[in-house]
């Protein structure tokens, strides 16, 4: 077995400032989060790969939460154009502005992928 | 499977407010009345099914605190869906002959007891959710959320419409002396309410309350001995696809889809064979997807078909008879109370929520973020 598991491996390239999701040799879909075995089709020929970091919001909504506490803030799903899906946040807007069909681009920040509007 | 073994008791406790209470405590007080309820005691169960978010070996716990030696304990944790899914193994074992009487049971505090803070910290830490917690969704509100906000943006789908809904379970809790929640709500309370996660307010959220439930599950000859008129299982079906909600294929489709379909295929019936219906509404969003999942109208449509009153006493569907999630009783995990209500209706015990004949009572259990979907239909007698 690899030194550390596939959830560590990806924590450590988003430390390194690389967002990376899985591509499987087998099926050639596209995989995330990071897993052992492809939840498509099962191989375990799972390699890393940069996607593009074109991506469409899925859908969203504002948690709200006290001024004093920090504020709303966003949560969203996010479709990357390589067909798999996150939980993340658009950032550089008020989260009201944030939309379903927005087209947004992924950056790494604080050691997370977020997305700001494309 | 079909009519081979069927409730005989029910009973609950500690429903609302039990400062001071654990919640094995509670458990064994429900349980004490579902095994009165069913004419018998704790020395008849020799089959024990139990789940908790809480209790570690939960299944030991109760079985030592009532004085139980089962030959057969089930503890499935698939989230508040798990009551209704414990019919599926509870049922195998009797079937097999395994064991004779099985004692389901459910307790929490989650309103009262101390420490829920500290325990949500403690399980982060355990289970850290690395793909989703670092966005601090607020959970579970923030993941139906996002499952409602994309429903009213692929189908129209209205806030009011999702507000019916809350005013609806608001309504026959008012019929319920039990409910929790009975003060007048209406669809402009509902949207007005403090915004939790759009759009979502906190009346379309479940109650946090303490309470317990628990049912007493047995061959259908020995249940036709018992006092109570039994609830026959006539059908069960489960399905997951995804524990986490940026997992869920599609927000707008539940796995209600195969989870209905197996149960009614076991029972031999369809969504016209129901009279009454207990749905898990953890959120309004959740009863209007199983609506539209289970049959009851088509995709998408779940927005009218609830609005003018259709799922509110008096309407042509009654569903969540009991006031629900959204205005019963809601500790943690709902699943038990949907089969107490079902059984309820069935033997006409509602009172003045007593939906007139029914015959066929369809139960359906959530779990997680729309995860975990396990569907019921228990029918009297008359539907053997």
């Amino acid at each position: 077995m690899p030194p550390s598991g596939p959830e560590k491996q990806y924590l450590d390239k988003l430390a390194a400032g690389r967002f990376e999701i899985q591509r499987c040799a087998a099926c050639a879909k596209h995989v995330f989060y990071p897993r052992v075995i492809c939840p498509h089709c099962g191989s375990d020929q799972l390699a890393w790969v940069a996607p593009s970091g074109r991506g469409t919001v899925y859908s969203t909504t504002i948690v709200r939460r006290r001024p004093a506490d920090g504020g709303d803030y966003n949560v969203c799903l996010v479709d990357l154009e390589e067909g798999v899906r996150l939980l993340s946040r658009v950032a550089g807007i008020a989260p009201e502005q944030v939309r379903i069909g927005m087209a947004v681009r992924a950056r790494v920040a604080h050691n997370l992928v977020e997305f700001t509007p494309a | 499977m079909r009519g081979r073994v069927a409730i005989a008791g029910v009973g609950l406790a500690g429903c609302g407010e039990a400062p001071g209470w654990s919640e094995t405590e509670i458990a064994a007080a429900a349980a004490k009345k579902a095994l009165a309820d069913a004419g018998i005691t704790a020395r008849d169960v020799d089959g024990l099914v139990i789940a908790s978010t809480n209790i570690f070996m939960s299944g030991l716990a109760l079985a030592e605190h009532m004085g139980i030696r089962p030959k057969f304990t089930e503890s499935t944790m698939v989230g508040g869906s798990s009551f209704v899914g414990h019919l599926i193994p509870a049922a195998l074992a009797l079937d097999a002959g395994l064991c004779d009487v099985v004692l389901v049971a459910y307790g929490s505090n989650q309103r009262t007891g101390v420490g829920r803070a500290e325990a949500g910290k403690y399980k982060m830490a355990l289970d850290p959710q690395v793909f989703e917690h670092p966005y601090k969704p607020f959970n579970p509100p923030t993941s139906y959320a996002l499952a409602a906000a994309r429903h009213m943006h692929q189908y129209g789908t209205k806030r009011e419409q999702l507000a019916e809904i809350a005013v609806a379970a608001r309504k026959w809790a008012q019929l319920n002396p039990e409910a929790f929640a009975r003060e007048p709500l209406s669809v402009e309370d509902v949207l007005k309410s403090r915004m939790v996660c759009d759009p979502l307010t906190v009346r379309d959220c479940c109650l946090v309350t303490d309470g317990g439930g628990a049912y007493v599950l047995t061959r259908a000859d020995r249940a036709k001995a018992a006092p109570q008129k039994p609830a026959y299982l006539l059908g069960v079906g489960a399905a997951h696809w995804h524990r986490q909600i940026s997992s869920m294929p599609d927000l707008t489709v539940t796995a209600a889809t195969e989870s209905g379909k197996r149960a009614y295929d076991m029972a031999r019936l369809g969504p016209q064979d129901v009279d009454v219906l207990e749905l898990y509404d953890a959120f309004t969003i959740n009863t209007l997807l199983f609506l539209e999942d289970l049959g009851f109208c088509k995709k998408g449509e779940g927005g009218a078909f609830v609005s003018g009153g259709r799922i509110a006493p008096g309407g042509e569907l009654p569903v969540n008879t009991n006031g629900g999630g959204l205005s019963c009783v809601h500790p943690g995990m709902y699943g038990i109370f949907l089969l107490v209500e079902a059984v309820r209706q069935l033997r006409g015990e509602g009172g003045a929520r007593q939906v007139k004949g029914a015959q066929v009572a369809l139960a359906h259990g959530n779990g997680g973020v729309l995860s975990s979907q396990i569907t019921a239909l228990l029918g009297t007698q008359e539907t053997l």
